[in-house]
């Protein structure tokens, strides 16, 4: 289908039923049961994260799955984009599409200019070279460029750049009716409209924003398949496994990778300015290194160099820290309650550092063990056990013939 | 006038001149050894025919045009290929991937942006890869991951990739080195097969004397960076002072 074979099809439709069927999936716990509270996902924030952070890492995959080159500045694009589509809500429009279509544009040009000075170098030093130039487009975004009292605001510094009521907006309005900021649309429905159904104890939220956001990200999951696929995706590839054999076959490497470089980074201004069509502000904080590093932990939780795994990747990390980062300790009693005091305020004051906001120490150790465990990400989990049950079948199958 | 013209080559790394006026001419359709002792500049001579290294001085011609300064995949471009001491492929890739690659190549040049466009659609490419295969007789292995293929079919493949290509001058930097007798000697075979069957310029370094003398046309003799004499291989067999630099020491 679409031009792709069987195999690619099917794990295309695979993730259009997860992205689709999201409110369902992720909502598995009754409407008001404690479990609900911890573990229900299906709300339209953290829906909304999955999908955008799946393509943020699909787009990452691009560069660092298929030629092994790391980016340590990603995030960077993110922020321009996340800037670039709150300009376009300020001085054009609250409609969604201009303002993802200009966070695509500029992200896309800085990607060239970065890309160009960065990959004069390779391996390591790309990627220090990388994570320098984000930190200086952090600093730049952070103070030089928002300084709220000069003539000059570009990203209104620490507070965030965000809508107000005399902005210009010339092909909307400044105010509405009601005197309130107008809000984020896609051609008259707006972002945060949803529609709840109600059945039985269950409650189902299906957010116009987040679909709007699950069919850009399952058309960029279909543009990386065709990628992946394609003669350029091959190419990209050899580059992964042997430079030199490529330069001596006559093909010139940097272009090659100053396109998947631009490529990964336009995917990355579009997930920043679905981020701002979402909740129209953006913050410097979304270009720090810590965001660039959260993007690479993504990206190898899920299994680099795989089609599924950023989808996947990106999708365990947001939810565990969204989980983990809700229990508290009144959270930890309540679950630890039938042991003896002593022992349950023990456990309680141990596991403290875990949760809450001690999140960073289970993801990190939870990183690791995917990391020492399966090398090849969740994607590696899954096909281990995808081959445990094909064995278990086989062995059944060679037990069943000689008894015919 | 033959295809390669190497004048006045001259290379110092630092306080080695490793290339002291060499002097070349490789003429078409023939196959060129080049030999001498360890370290008397044939690798280096080599790179400077390929863009790795540019002669400090002196001048390079193939075909009639200048590599000095290009790169090398520009060099590659003007039809020189070359096969590495190591077999150097796309050990990750499959062995079909590796033949599509330099077919690619040489129909689209040293890069073009064709990332939405399906395998499926590229017949001929596919094609002229499965028959580079079937004809070098690596059919068969082709969905193994070339990683994990013998040092012989990797060699083997190496080749493959080149001549896909339709190079006019194929470089050889010791094909055989570290290779078993049974290997060499098929080597061997597979190489008088590509000069009988194409029109092809072979130049070929190499330390093994049997290999040598079973392919080469004319040899060239090099000793600590100057050539001692180009003559024919039974020529070069008696010569004695090629004896005393080089065959010498092991007679």
């Amino acid at each position: 289908m679409l031009g792709l074979n069987k195999k690619d099809t099917l794990l295309f439709w695979i993730v259009a039923a997860l992205a689709l069927l999201a409110p369902f999936i992720l909502n598995p716990f009754p409407e008001g049961s404690s479990l609900a509270q911890m573990f229900n996902a299906g709300y339209p924030d953290l829906m909304q994260r999955f999908v955008i952070f799946g393509i943020l890492v699909i787009g990452f995959n691009i560069l660092f799955g298929l030629t092994g080159y790391l980016s340590f500045g990603h995030a960077a694009f993110l922020g321009i984009g996340s800037y670039s589509a709150v300009w376009m809500f300020k001085l054009v429009g609250m409609n969604v599409i201009p303002a993802i279509l200009l966070a695509m544009i500029v992200s896309g040009v800085f990607a060239l200019l970065i890309g160009y000075i960065s990959l004069r170098r390779s391996g390591i030093y790309f990627s220090i070279l990388t994570l320098a130039i984000a930190q200086m487009c952090y600093n730049l975004a952070y103070s030089v460029l928002g300084n709220p009292s000069s003539n000059f605001n570009l990203t209104n510094g620490e507070t965030g750049l965000q809508l107000s009521l005399d902005d210009a907006r010339i092909l909307g309005e400044s105010v509405t009716a009601e005197g309130a900021l107008p809000v984020t649309n896609f051609f008259g429905l707006a972002m945060r409209s949803s529609y709840q159904m109600d059945v039985g104890g269950w409650l189902f939220t299906f957010n116009a924003g987040y679909y709007l956001s699950a069919i850009i990200m399952l058309v960029s999951f279909y543009v990386s398949i065709r990628i992946f696929r394609s003669p350029f995706g091959l190419m990209l590839r050899a580059v992964k496994s042997n430079q030199q054999r490529m330069n001596y076959t006559g093909l010139n490497t940097r272009p090659y990778i100053l396109a998947a470089f631009v490529i990964s980074g336009i995917y990355a201004g579009l997930a920043g300015g679905l981020l701002s069509s979402m909740d129209p502000l953006a913050g410097a904080e979304r270009m720090h290194w810590t965001a660039s590093g959260e993007i690479v932990i993504m990206a190898i939780l899920g299994g680099v160099g795989t089609l599924i795994g950023p989808v996947l990747g990106a999708g365990f990390n947001e939810y565990f820290k969204n989980i983990l980062s809700k229990i508290n300790d009144n959270v930890l009693h309540d679950w630890l309650g039938f042991l003896p005091d002593g022992f349950e305020n023990l456990l309680v004051g141990f596991l403290h550092y875990f949760v809450g906001k001690g999140w960073h120490l289970t993801l990190g150790i939870m990183f690791m063990l995917v990391i020492i465990f399966l090398p090849g990400g969740l994607v590696q989990g899954g096909q281990r056990i995808a081959r445990l049950f094909r064995r278990k079948k086989n062995s059944d199958e060679t037990q069943q013939t000689p008894a015919e | 006038m033959g295809i390669l013209e190497v004048k006045n080559v001259g290379k110092r790394f630092g306080g080695l001149q490793a290339l002291n006026n060499v002097n070349l001419s490789v003429a078409e359709n023939t196959c060129h050894a080049i030999i001498g002792p360890n370290g008397a500049g044939k690798s280096t001579l080599l790179n400077c025919f390929v863009g790795k290294l540019i002669p400090d001085t002196g001048s390079v011609m193939f075909d009639g045009q200048s590599v000095l300064g290009r790169t090398p995949y520009e060099i590659n471009q003007m039809g020189i290929s070359r096969v590495f001491q190591t077999p150097e492929i796309f050990a990750d890739l499959s062995v079909m991937e590796n033949m599509m690659i330099p077919v690619f190549a040489k129909r689209d040049g040293s890069f073009r942006m064709h990332a939405l466009e399906g395998m499926m659609g590229e017949k001929d490419i596919v094609e002229k890869a499965e028959a580079m295969l079937e004809d070098m007789g690596l059919a068969n292995k082709r969905e193994m991951q070339a990683s994990s293929m013998s040092r012989g079919d990797k060699r083997r493949l190496e080749i493959a990739m080149c001549l896909s290509q339709e190079p006019r001058l194929l470089l050889l930097d010791e094909p055989t080195a570290g290779m078993a007798r049974a290997d060499t000697n098929n080597t061997i075979d597979l190489l008088k097969q590509i000069k009988e069957e194409r029109d092809i310029t072979i130049a070929i370094i190499e330390h093994d004397m049997h290999v040598v003398f079973s392919l080469a046309d004319r040899i060239t003799v090099l000793a600590q960076g100057t050539p001692l004499v180009e003559d024919s291989p039974e020529n070069i067999k008696g010569h004695p002072k090629v004896r005393e630099a080089y065959l010498g020491e092991a007679a």
